[in-house]
């Protein structure tokens, strides 16, 4: 008996063992002292913290207008990132799950923007904004690109958003599609037979029954234009003027680049909750749509 | 007939449609490409046009500014060794998490979910210390165990739905023949887990190879760089010198296009079945 219980011990440290080890080092632990530095004043240097209490959350919801910024370009950002990301995805999955000659090579190239990483593609946008679309607006005189993309406030926020969009519709493409794929045949032909239009179609059977894949696609579409982070500092550092500056990015800048830990902590703190809180309610509000096929 | 003839021209409008809205998709490979090889001149006059004369050194002086051999081994090390370790470790977790759903494993199992949503910036601060204090920094070893913590939620996530889905009966057979606890795991669940390996392997690649703020933060040393460190360390030298900054990029993103068309078909699969609803 205790022959068994010793040896269920070991198999459950061996087996649990190293994966708890390592995320309580690297997650735990970090997420705790994080928040107890948030109501300290620390540099990142002492070893010493000097307790605060709330100063650093007073600071940040009244006075820091720069943090403001940053989380108002993220709302924007996200609202119409995610709307266009998600609509551009399902439009390509509903046309590439038709029988096309072309699909597979058309889904590849749809999906290759993600595979690289958003601080590269964030320097080869940046290349585009500056000499590509200003070639390309010599030639056809077409004031659209002869604007100065990334100088400007305004459209330098656009091209934030048509960069994500470029990188983000393919994956949530792939998504679609398996969803897509799933839809019983019988049901879309039986509609076919009674006379639904192809809008009817689409809107009373499709939709109700790819929700399933539209709750997962709007979370991580979510969840990716929340935590912006590469695509901001390659393209535009943040500028013009602080102007695409995410929240991420910022919560950077407070704690590497003003060697504000204590601060930066603090919004950091307030950031989880509310990735956590929109997220959760996101989920919660499109489940409660799904339907049995 | 009539129908079948109208749903081929249905047919065949999307079929163009979507091949033009292909060919915009990938204008920024094309920009990107043909300026590569340009000469610093002809890329500022007309940066539209295929290049006159191929310029391929460029490519050369990329290649030794970057120091790409170093990035490329760095980068590999970094995604190989983090990529092994964490399927095994996570894959053991789960499965003992669902064969012993003891009150202790399934709090633990509760808070890995739960960390899912936490965003790296809500770490990234103390996360500095605790490496420092531990000795990690400035190691690819201390990088590995980084991704291992960070990695472990979700590739316990999707074990976990996966081992559940698998019948015990097969285990207690082995263990019946006399086969241990860890011959079971090993030689019965292990392979059995193959198709969700592959998942996990290619969600972990696709995001620890394109992986910028993490390593930026643990690394420091320029001969431990990888790829998007050390390009973001040209960038920061060599603003506006695109003759050298285009290479650079072609350079950095074609491993791992290499890989996605090689690896197409499950890096598809891999995201479809990853996309379960959590």
């Amino acid at each position: 008996m205790n022959r068994a219980k010793s040896s269920q011990w070991l198999q459950q440290w061996i087996f649990v063992g190293p994966s708890t080890l390592f995320f309580v080092i690297i997650i735990v632990i970090p997420f705790i002292l994080g928040m107890y530095y948030s109501f300290t004043e620390w540099n990142g240097v002492a070893n010493q913290a000097k307790w605060v209490g709330l100063d650093n959350f007073y600071h940040i919801l009244w006075d820091d207008d720069k943090f403001r910024t940053a989380f108002w370009f993220t709302i924007r950002f996200t609202v119409i990132g995610v709307v266009a990301a998600n609509v551009l995805g399902f439009l390509l999955a509903y046309f590439l799950t038709k029988p096309l000659k072309t699909k597979n090579v058309l889904r590849t190239i749809f999906f290759m923007p993600n595979v690289i990483g958003g601080l590269l593609l964030g320097f080869i946008w940046q290349f585009i904004f500056v000499k590509g679309f200003a070639a390309i607006g010599e030639s056809t005189d077409w004031s659209f690109f002869n604007l100065s993309w990334l100088g400007d406030e305004i459209t330098a926020f656009w091209g934030i958003v048509i960069v994500f969009i470029w990188q983000t519709a393919g994956y949530l493409m792939v998504i679609y599609i398996s969803s897509l794929t799933n839809v019983p045949r019988d049901m879309l032909e039986a509609a076919e037979i009674d006379g639904a239009s192809r809008m009817q179609i689409l809107r009373l059977i499709i939709l109700p029954l790819i929700i399933p894949a539209v709750t997962v696609c709007l979370f991580l579409a979510i969840s990716w234009s929340f935590k912006m982070f590469d695509l901001n500092l390659s393209l535009t550092k943040g500028g013009p003027f602080g102007s695409t500056e995410s929240v991420a990015l910022n919560i950077y800048n407070e704690a590497f680049v003003n060697n504000r830990y204590g601060l930066g902590t603090a919004k950091a703190l307030i950031f989880f909750i509310i990735v956590a809180l929109v997220t959760s309610l996101q989920v919660r509000l499109t489940k409660s749509r799904e339907v049995e096929a | 007939m009539e129908t079948s003839k109208r749903y081929r021209f249905g047919t065949w409008t999307t079929e163009l449609v979507m091949i033009l809205v292909a060919l915009l998709f990938l204008v920024p490979f094309y920009f990107l490409f043909v300026n590569s090889v340009k000469s610093f001149g002809d890329l500022l006059t007309d940066s539209a046009a295929w290049p006159q004369t191929f310029v391929w050194s460029n490519y050369a002086r990329a290649w030794s500014i970057t120091r790409f051999p170093e990035a490329l081994w760095n980068s590999l090390v970094v995604t190989v060794v983090s990529n092994l370790l964490l399927v095994l470790i996570s894959s053991m977790a789960a499965y003992r998490m669902v064969r012993h759903p003891t009150r202790y494993n399934r709090v633990l199992f509760s808070l890995f979910v739960a960390a899912m949503v936490i965003p790296f910036q809500s770490v990234m601060i103390p996360l500095v210390k605790v490496v420092s204090t531990l000795d990690l920094m400035n190691s690819i070893g201390g990088l590995v165990i980084c991704y291992l913590g960070f990695g472990a939620p979700m590739s316990i996530f999707l074990f976990h739905g996966f081992v559940k889905g698998v019948p015990v009966e097969v285990e207690e057979a082995a263990t019946v023949d006399g086969c241990t606890p860890y011959g079971v795991f090993f030689r019965i669940v292990y392979p059995l887990m193959l198709p969700m390996m592959v998942t996990v392997i290619i969600l972990n690649t696709l995001w620890i190879w394109n992986d910028y703020l993490l390593p930026s933060l643990v690394l420091q040393k320029a001969e431990l760089r990888t790829i998007p460190i050390a390009t973001y360390a040209f960038f920061g030298q060599y603003t506006k010198q695109w003759d050298l900054a285009l290479p650079a990029l072609v350079l950095g993103i074609l491993p791992v296009i290499v890989f996605f068309l090689a690896m197409q078909k499950y890096i598809i699969q891999g995201i479809m079945a990853g996309s379960v609803k959590g």
